[in-house]
């Protein structure tokens, strides 16, 4: 087994590289002259040319790959000019931000699309599997920015049920010490129950779009994938027998129904951390996601290239474990690779 | 070890008795009647072979007799009494307290058949948890002695093995292992040599055999090569488009076949030789069971000694000797 | 239904008259047979007319603004009212059909052909060409895709042009994957042979004899991948990227009705993002249908 999972993180190894020249290219194809636009409009040519130096532009371009694959190894991706800050600082102290809803939302749209997906499968035809049948369709079909604002108008505006749509915490409260980033336990650990409520009032929103979103694909894959299994020989099996629905449904049929949809996960998560950015927008939520749009607004690229390089990774990351606890839980995997 | 035939022949009751049974299956393009008034029983200990093409509706028969059919099938008439119970008015639940443990199926593809992301050991398990009081400290142990009894070598080793890990003719014996863990009096064997080459099919039916001598257990065999069901089975089922066309024991209905589609059937199958696909050799096709206008006599449209009243009138049962019936207007 | 898809696959691989008269009438039948993507065309014609004919059938200049009549609600003049200088939201609406359109066409048709290019190259020939393709497929994927596009258009400069390429771009893999699969298997398929045979060259037979029958999977591809990439599109003009007001683009008139939204003039974001949400749905319902006209194995 850990043989296996050690292989699989050098399976990962290209894609890794394969990022890092990504988004090296990325940054040395900025439109301009980047020593031109770090030094600023009113600067001299010899200005330039000593920035040029400084930032190594001068030398060449395999050079400045291993400058730029050095710096990353040592966790340096660069300042943003906007605000003068080291852009992994930046990012390590608004990472939680993003994580709290990201995964709560994936939390939410499970808990929804699973028995959803079960429901819609053991009862073909059935209104459950036409309301199955239309929040997939429905779900892929939602721009996320309208859903949300959508939902702000309605709970915000119209009901008054949540909290405005801005920020991470009600101005009457300051953020909970630092233990982890994730307000809900951070205020648990201070046993600031106040503050809990705050920030789970305001991640209400933020998180039912997010599960609006990846809801559809979840429910999708497992209502086929159950299908699949539910005619299946070893379902038949298993009713012939005598075991009850419960240890048919659940120990044979959802258990081998969920490996496609874990397959599927790492679309949705590619889908989930594409739409953080959208969301923090239209919630003006701290995350990494708002910090690199304010950036791009502003023609601050370190941040961007940043941002994406910490996404990249990190989906990487999340594809491994994925892959990993797909070894886990299907035994024939480990025999073929 | 006494020849269960004989000790068991004149029972008064049978173990399992089918009553002018129908099933019928709702699909987008109509209702197919795969059953109709099919009536068979089978004692204790006998072997019975219930043979036809594919389509023929013998395993929906067992199926619904199980309660495992489709949702979009259902039993639209008769009575199937097993052991005093009659398994058409018996409750879901009543159904399946009843499989695995007073019978059970066994099935063709038996890789297919078995969980692929379970250990095979606690596949048995789950069936022994369910239906014996075994305590879960001694599960295991029993689970090994079911495996040791189908004769699979090492079996504390192969109880921890995944379906993939082993050969068909292991994953069969894994099947016949689960469905007789708990003692059944009925064995319901579907195409179980399908999908096996042919020295393993030889051993998978001769252990079928042995164990249900041993533990004087009645079997049904549901084959389509009536070679294997000749070998195999005290008396035969023949079956032909939803109808059981002929019932005998099976030295009679070799010797003396009634019905034409038995005797063709017959005529293509020298006796013992398994690897001839009998059954294509009998020109035409089954009727298509959702047509309205399906003649009485759902041979007739491929016999060459119809007459108007087999599609006119309805279809009767004649008993030659006893126990070889024929549902045929003109028998041979 | 199996003679229904060989009847498919002899469209594709003669277009013989009789051949096209029977998947017409296969067409029809599956329309008839499901009225959502009958409903779906229906909208999809619709919108295509918006798209073609939006600058003439908009009752006001999308551009014209009016302080005098900022932020009114909807009513019988201003249909879907008038955001906040005044412009008439319907015909803002209209008109940014031609350009959300466009783009998503114009995303797909490139990635439609570059990857469909690469992937019919990978699939054909193997080997290093296989292992180049497939490496440049698996680094894309290895973004989040959103992510992704984000960082090119931010690379390339911000213009809708770059966003068409960032779109185009992320969508590549799709095709490349559905192409390479269904070239390979079809590489050695007895009528390839004839016309290898036949002294068609490597190229010739890939273009002329492969290409054809690989084409009903791709379409299916097409249909789904539009709406993905309507989406993508306005999702990153949301966020302020390639389309400048005061040009009319679903994705930046939701953004810019954004703060409205929580003050209560909801119709300045809801109509171009219902609409919006309108096209994409049509498409994906336009998807799932083709994939059943095609394939109606398929069918999950």
């Amino acid at each position: 087994m850990l043989s296996l999972i050690a292989r699989r993180l050098l399976a990962a190894i290209p894609s890794v590289l394969g990022i890092v020249v990504v988004t090296f290219v990325l940054t040395r194809a900025l439109p301009g002259d980047p020593a031109a636009y770090y030094a600023g409009p009113a600067a001299t040519a010899e200005a330039v040319e000593q920035i040029r130096v400084k930032l190594g532009l001068d030398q060449p371009l395999w050079r400045q790959f291993l400058d730029y694959a050095g710096d990353l190894a040592r966790g340096d991706l660069g300042l943003s000019v906007s605000t003068g800050q080291p852009v992994s600082e930046e990012l390590l102290r608004r990472l939680p931000a993003s994580l709290e809803i990201t995964l709560l939302g994936l939390l939410l749209a499970g808990a929804i699309a699973l028995p959803l997906g079960i429901l819609a499968a053991t009862r073909p035809n059935s209104w459950i599997d036409h309301a199955c049948r239309l929040v997939t369709t429905l779900g892929v079909s939602l721009p996320i920015f309208f859903t949300g604002l959508l939902l702000a108008y309605v709970f915000y505006y119209l009901l008054g049920w949540a909290p405005p749509p801005v920020g991470r915490l009600d101005s009457l409260y300051s953020p909970p010490p630092h233990w982890t980033g994730f307000y809900l336990i951070d205020s648990l650990i201070a046993r600031d129950g106040r503050v809990f409520l705050s920030a789970a009032g305001q991640m209400v929103l933020p998180v039912i779009t997010l599960a609006l979103f990846v809801l559809a694909p979840i429910a999708r894959m497992t209502r086929a994938s159950m299908l699949g299994v539910l005619s299946s020989d070893f379902v038949r099996t298993a009713r012939a027998s005598g075991l009850t629905p419960a240890t048919v449904l659940y120990r044979y049929a959802f258990r081998n129904a969920m490996l496609p949809v874990l397959t599927t996960l790492g679309m949705v998560f590619s889908f989930l951390l594409g739409s953080n950015v959208v969301i923090e927008k239209v919630f003006a939520w701290p995350g990494v996601g708002s910090y690199a749009v304010d950036a791009l607004i502003q023609s601050d690229y370190a941040p961007v290239q940043g941002f994406v390089l910490v996404m990249a990774l990190l989906f990487v990351a999340i594809n491994l474990l994925i892959d990993v606890l797909y070894t886990v839980i299907d035994p024939r995997v480990s025999i073929e690779s | 070890m006494s020849a269960p035939l004989i000790a068991d022949a004149d029972h008064p009751v049978p173990l399992l008795d089918v009553q002018s049974l129908g099933v019928e299956f709702q699909t987008r393009s109509g209702t197919v009647r795969a059953i109709q008034d099919v009536s068979l029983s089978v004692r204790r200990g006998e072997t019975v072979g219930v043979v036809g093409e594919s389509g023929s509706g013998k395993s929906v028969l067992f199926y619904s007799v199980l309660g495992i059919l489709d949702a979009a099938g259902r039993v639209t008439g008769g009575r199937a009494v097993f052991g005093g119970l009659d398994l058409t008015a018996a409750s879901p639940s009543e159904l399946a307290e009843l499989r695995g443990r007073e019978a059970a199926m066994i099935f063709q593809n038996p890789r297919a058949a078995l969980n692929p992301i379970r250990k095979v050991g606690r596949q048995i398990e789950d069936v022994l948890a369910r239906h014996t009081s075994t305590p879960s400290a001694q599960l295991r142990a029993r689970a090994i002695e079911a495996l040791a009894a189908v004769r699979i070598p090492d079996p504390e080793r192969r109880y921890h093995a995944y379906p993939f890990e082993l050969s068909g003719g292991l994953c069969q014996r894994v099947m016949i292992a689960l469905s007789l863990a708990c003692s059944p009096s009925l064995l319901i064997a579907d195409e179980p040599t399908t999908g096996l080459d042919v020295t393993t099919q030889a051993a998978v039916m001769d252990l079928i055999r042995e164990l249900a001598t041993r533990r004087r257990m009645a079997t049904v065999l549901i084959t389509h090569d009536l070679g294997l069901a000749a070998d195999y089975c005290d008396r035969i089922v023949v079956m032909h488009a939803g109808h059981v066309v002929e019932t005998a024991p099976t030295a009679q209905l070799f010797a003396k076949p009634r019905h034409p589609y038995t005797a063709r059937l017959v005529a293509t199958t020298p006796h013992g030789a398994q690897s001839l696909s009998a059954l294509a050799a009998i020109p035409g096709n089954l009727p298509d069971l959702r047509r309205a206008d399906l003649p009485n006599c759902r041979f007739s449209e491929r016999c060459d000694r119809k007459e108007a009243a087999c599609v006119s009138e309805p279809l009767t049962t004649t008993e030659f000797e006893a126990g070889h019936r024929v549902a045929c207007r003109r028998p041979l | 239904m199996d003679n229904r898809v060989a009847t498919l696959d002899a469209t594709s691989d003669a277009s013989r008259p009789s051949a096209l008269a029977a998947a017409l009438r296969h067409a029809r039948y599956v329309l008839g047979e499901n009225p959502v993507t009958a409903a779906a065309f229906a909208l999809f014609g619709a919108f295509l007319i918006a798209a073609v004919a939006g600058p003439w059938l908009a009752p006001f200049d999308p551009l014209a603004t009016d302080a005098a009549r900022a932020l009114q609600p909807p009513s019988s003049t201003h249909w879907f009212g008038t955001d906040q200088l005044g412009r008439d939201i319907f015909s803002r609406v209209l008109v940014a059909t031609s350009l959300d359109f466009g783009m998503a066409f114009a995303a797909v048709a490139l990635s439609f052909g570059l990857g469909c290019g690469l992937g019919a190259l990978a699939g054909y020939y193997g080997g290093w060409t296989d292992r180049l393709v497939s490496r440049l497929s698996d680094t894309i994927m290895a973004f989040p895709l959103f992510v992704l596009a984000m960082a090119i258009v931010a690379a390339l400069g911000n213009s809708v042009a770059n966003i068409i390429y960032a779109t185009a771009i992320i969508n590549l893999p799709f095709y490349i994957r559905v192409a390479r699969a269904e070239v390979n298997v079809r590489r050695n398929a007895g009528y390839v042979e004839a016309a290898r045979l036949a002294g068609n060259g490597e190229l010739r037979v890939l273009a002329c004899h492969i290409f054809p029958n690989i084409l009903p999977p791709v379409m299916v591809q097409i249909s789904l991948n539009m709406g993905w990439a309507i989406l993508n599109a306005a999702g990153l003009s949301f966020i302020g990227l390639g389309v400048r007001p005061p040009q009319p683009e679903w994705g930046i008139m939701v953004a810019e009705g954004g703060s409205y939204m929580i003050s209560g003039e909801w119709w300045v974001s809801f109509f171009p993002g219902a609409v919006l949400m309108l096209a994409v749905f049509c498409f994906n319902l336009l998807g799932d249908g083709l994939r059943d006209l095609i394939d109606p194995r398929r069918r999950t």
